[in-house]
């Protein structure tokens, strides 16, 4: 019996360490192209840093030049996104947490939702393309931001319904048991609730379009000098990144370096502040 | 249908000494449906002005549904009705044209878990006060320190209304409960298993403030546990399946039954 049973578990053991082996070995292997891609990108994009590149225009081939135009056009273009997808994704995932969580609607307004989330970039560009730029005859920073818009909406929608998901039922009753109207309960103890996750949620949202090229490229276009006219073609960091780092230009493919390690820097800072935020949310 | 035929108890279900009594609430013929289940059959009880009634009755015999009836509480949640009439001061709750915040405000509850909304003390109290009353702010401060007072709970956050309600134990979160919902100036106030997430102390110190609030107020509490029906009440009832089986004064209800199955419940030989 004795026997038996030790067999029964050296075997189990060995099995253990097998799968532990191969679970590992796929962490190493997937964690070592990040660490390489990552590792590279500072070593490029570090020695190009400096100061110019905040504050001097993209510079033609052949003469130094920095990135000021693309940060700021792209930071224009990023907050304009927010500005116009936040209300309308947290109104929308508002209204399928509380008001319509047990409708029709929300379930094909959530599937739809999943679908826009998950929709390639390059065909809301299109899209755009087709809507803005094509009617109004030029490319613009308005189109531009649209189209980052229609990128932060779906994700605003799906944190905003989670969060506000994860709210007790009691803390509505409790709500409600002193008499607040719904739409009181709403703002004042289910946002409060679960404002930390709502917040990461539009943090997440501007990590995911700062790094988007494809809707730019049939919206906003590029432009290489100075310019805050939204009518016009803007700059961004993505498309610029992606048009120098073509070029067979050694600064140009410099900048781009650059310019790439400045997005990652940012989104990751983004990031660490949703985790921060979720943090706080779990310990409080 | 006038209201009048129903303002007696019935011979079956109800104290003798209903005479000297006021009625605040009165429940008649109530049937309650989560979707097809009927959940509450054909229930008759009196809530009486000033008295705590206590609902006890195995898991699942409708008590808490029966309480969640009172300020409609269901209604937050599709699919679920009631069809019969609870009349509060002679006026049926139950109509569609009830405004429901009012009643609310009018019927409050205490819920099984705490639940002190996600600000600080003070304003967990002044959150409820403010949105029937415009008060200054010196008026305020002595209503939210009155009811912290009346929920016993002022000489311990006294020095820090500015922290949040949730950094509060659990004892003093449900008294914070207590405290929000009288702030509010309700009429009937609804207990719902108050303390079975509580330690004995704590448990102890919320059955002391039962016992001060039902002077001012009419008191419904369903608990799971005998004891402390026995202990705060003045009228209880015992509910089984869906049915309400017997409702007397708590005295009599303890020592002698008139029901098989009351007398099989508080003895403990099922539940």
């Amino acid at each position: 019996m004795a026997i038996a049973l030790s067999s029964i578990y050296a075997t189990r053991r060995r099995r253990n360490g097998i799968t532990m082996a191969l679970a590992y070995a796929a962490t190493l292997f997937g964690l070592s192209w990040l660490v390489l891609i990552l590792a590279v990108l500072l070593w490029e994009g570090f020695s190009g840093l400096s100061l110019a590149v905040f504050t001097e225009m993209t510079p033609p081939p052949g003469s130094a030049g920095g990135l000021l135009n693309p940060i700021v056009g792209s930071l224009i273009m990023t907050v304009l996104a927010v500005l116009i997808g936040t209300p309308l994704g947290v109104l929308a995932g508002t209204y399928m947490a509380e008001y319509g969580r047990y409708d029709k609607l929300t379930i094909v307004v959530r599937f739809i939702n999943d679908i826009l989330l998950s929709a390639p970039s390059i065909v809301i560009g299109l899209f755009i393309y087709e809507i803005m730029v094509a009617q109004m005859g030029h490319f613009s920073g308005w189109a531009g931001a649209v189209s980052l818009a229609v990128i932060v909406v779906p994700v605003v929608v799906r944190t905003t319904e989670d969060m506000l998901t994860l709210v007790p039922d009691t803390l509505r009753e409790a709500g409600a048991s002193i008499g607040l109207p719904r739409s009181l309960m709403i703002q004042r103890v289910a946002y409060r609730a679960a404002r930390a996750g709502m917040i990461t949620g539009v943090l997440l949202a501007v990590a995911r379009i700062s790094g988007e090229t494809a809707p730019l490229l049939f919206t906003a276009l590029n432009n290489q000098f100075w310019s805050l006219n939204l009518n016009a073609p803007v700059a961004s960091l993505p498309v610029v990144i992606f048009q120098f780092a073509l070029s067979p230009y050694h600064d140009w493919q410099k900048l781009a370096w650059t310019g790439a390690l400045i997005i990652t820097l940012a989104v990751l800072a983004l990031s660490i502040t949703a985790r921060l935020l979720t943090a706080q949310r779990k310990s409080s | 249908m006038s209201l009048a035929t129903f303002t007696t108890p019935t011979a079956t279900h109800g104290p003798s000494k209903a005479s000297d009594l006021v009625e605040k609430v009165a429940v008649r013929n109530l049937d309650f449906f989560y979707g097809d289940h009927r959940a509450l059959k054909n229930v008759n009880v009196s809530l009486y002005q000033g008295k705590v009634t206590a609902f006890i009755g195995p898991s699942g015999c409708g008590k808490s549904t029966l309480l969640r009836i009172l300020n409609r509480m269901y209604d937050l949640y599709p699919n679920q009705r009631a069809t019969g009439e609870v009349a509060l001061d002679g006026k049926n709750i139950l109509s569609p044209s009830q405004d429901l915040n009012l009643l609310r405000a009018q019927v409050g509850m205490v819920f099984q878990k705490p639940t002190p909304f996600p600000m600080t003390i003070f304003e967990n109290i002044a959150f409820g006060i403010r949105l029937y009353e415009r008060l200054p702010k010196s008026e305020l401060d002595g209503r939210v320190q009155h009811a912290l007072q009346r929920a016993a709970l002022w000489e311990e956050v006294k020095d820090k209304l500015g922290a949040n309600g949730l950094s509060l134990s659990g004892g003093q979160q449900q008294r914070l409960c207590i405290a929000r919902t009288v702030a509010v100036r309700p009429e009937v106030i609804l207990f719902d298993e108050p303390c079975s997430a509580l330690d004995p102390i704590s448990t102890a110190k919320i059955e002391e403030l039962i016992d001060e609030l039902k002077d001012d107020y009419t008191i419904a509490i369903v608990t799971h546990n005998m004891q402390q029906a026995a202990r705060v009440s003045d009228f209880t009832a015992f509910m089984y399946l869906g049915e309400l089986i017997e409702y007397d004064e708590t005295s009599r209800m303890f020592t002698t039954p008139t029901d098989r199955r009351t007398q099989d419940y508080i003895t403990g030989r099922f539940g």
